[in-house]
């Protein structure tokens, strides 16, 4: 008997519809975001994860009704993600039934926001996003550094450092994105994923670069990952997340099936 | 009047929509209402004890808002109550948590962190939360378990967690391993209290939600005897 691995479907939300692109280039629509969630709860979906990529601030209304809907009929949890930047936005989002809340730029302009929001909610509904990317050459020492909005803004930390800092400051856990792999299908960046996985004590979530179902067997097997986070493999079809589970509970990793 | 009004009490600890909502769909016929008054919680059928956060805001809030009497009162009342997570938490005597907090202690039990850097036996890092979906093992009959296998999955999400040793065996409803094991599941009467979340465990947590719903305490001793 065991924890099991979890699968988490991420829909990326705009106005209310869910699109996936490919470096955040190439817009598809996949769809209405509470069928769509409602479809991986029917195929065993662990969690879901929604983003909310909405920029305007009518769009974001939207998104609190949409949450509302999908907390109603998808009885697993839910994370919610994007523009997560004070504790009335950690509120509203927990009201309108979000179960945790993903705080990615804020965190970095204002660590003690993370500290704040996890005394005032609880360090397992607080969800700290790192997007990080390589800086360091071929041949040298790894080292990743953490980016901002949507992996335009260099910061200059070190995203293991910043992990643990994280960690102390009550995330509850970690979803790690590699920019370079976000979008290519060329798997997890599975050094940066192990490195923090074994540096911080609380459950890291892989993403970024999901193109097959070894992809996801090796985040777990060799990043050390306890959750794994894909996007378009899901959308359009290519694996169900059943398929994904039974793939993965095939390389002997426990999962729910 | 509704026959089954189910109340889940709210004492401003954050979000109470999923589990209001996953009875509302398990049990259609049923009036689900969140509430801290009183006479509300007096005038339910069965009453949800929800929480989340820490376990001191959580005692606070309980203790501020009057909610521990009202609790006391329905346990009394030999009405079905179930608590969740931190609700079945605050009901125990005591939770290392915060530097050690006095809880209500309506029933027997202690609460203990899982420590830091754990590991399994196989020498795997295990993650404090204790998050995501683990095996829960039914230690007896009991009318809530109706309809969910041996060693089914539910959610969990905790970093404290009940000590076995600190309760009576004979209230011990299921148990979980995480580096060790523990309660998962309590029932005493007319009260069940589990650690995971029925209310975000899909299948197997709505079936446990509509058989609180259905729940007729009177028959508990049925189901022992027919399992002995």
């Amino acid at each position: 008997m065991a924890l099991a691995k979890r699968i988490i479907p991420c829909l990326d939300v705009d106005n209310g519809r869910v699109v996936k692109g490919v470096q955040f280039v190439d817009i598809r629509d996949a769809g209405d975001p509470v069928e769509v969630a409602r479809r991986y709860n029917e195929q065993g979906a662990d969690e879901i994860t929604f983003l909310d990529i909405t920029a305007t601030h009518e769009g974001r209304a939207t998104t609190v009704h949409t949450v509302e809907r999908m907390a109603s009929e998808v009885f697993i949890p839910l994370t919610v993600g994007g523009g997560i930047r004070t504790v009335d936005d950690i509120r509203t989002m927990l009201n309108a039934g979000a179960d945790k809340v993903g705080i990615n730029s804020a965190a970095v302009t204002n660590p003690d926001f993370v500290r704040a929001a996890s005394d005032r909610f609880g360090a397992q509904c607080i969800v700290v996003a790192i997007d990080a990317k390589k800086v360091s050459a071929p041949g040298e020492l790894n080292r990743w550094e953490i980016f901002t909005h949507g992996g335009r803004n260099p910061t200059g930390i070190d995203a293991i450092a910043w992990a643990e800092k994280m960690a102390q400051f009550g995330a509850g856990e970690i979803l790690l994105t590699s920019m370079d792999r976000d979008g290519t299908k060329n798997g997890f960046d599975l050094d940066i994923t192990r490195a923090i996985s074994d540096c911080v004590d609380i459950p890291v979530i892989a993403s970024g670069g999901v193109g097959n179902l070894q992809h996801l067997a090796d985040g777990v097997i060799e990043g050390k990952a306890d959750a794994v986070l894909a996007a378009s493999i899901f959308h359009f079809g290519e694996y169900s997340v059943m398929e994904a589970k039974e793939y993965m509970a095939g390389q002997g990793i426990e999962m729910r099936l | 009047m509704n026959p089954n009004k189910i109340v889940v009490i709210d004492y401003g600890m954050g979000n109470l929509h999923s589990v209001a909502s996953a009875l509302e769909h398990v049990a259609p016929n049923a009036e689900v209402v969140i509430s801290a008054d009183p006479a509300v919680v007096r005038s339910a059928d069965r009453v949800v004890f929800p929480g989340v956060g820490a376990i001191r805001d959580c005692v606070v809030a309980i203790r501020s808002a009057g909610v521990d009497t009202v609790v006391a009162e329905f346990m009394a009342s030999g009405k079905p109550l179930l608590a969740i997570c931190v609700g079945m938490q605050a009901l125990l005597e005591h939770s290392e948590e915060n530097q050690g907090i006095d809880c209500l202690g309506l029933l027997e039990g202690k609460v203990r962190f899982f420590g830091a850097k754990l590991h399994d036996d196989a020498g795997q890092h295990l993650k404090v939360p204790h998050m995501g979906w683990n095996q829960v093992q039914q230690h007896s009959a009991h009318p809530l378990w109706q309809g969910i296998e041996q060693g089914t999955r539910f959610y969990f999400v905790h970093s404290f967690y009940v000590e076995r040793e600190s309760v009576a065996s004979s209230t011990i409803a299921a148990s979980c391993d995480y580096s060790k094991e523990f309660v998962a599941a309590l029932s005493k009467d007319n009260v069940f209290a589990v650690q995971f979340h029925p209310e975000k465990s899909h299948t197997a947590g709505l079936q446990l939600l509509r058989n609180f719903s259905e729940w007729n305490v009177d028959s508990n001793n049925l189901n022992s005897v027919e399992v002995a």
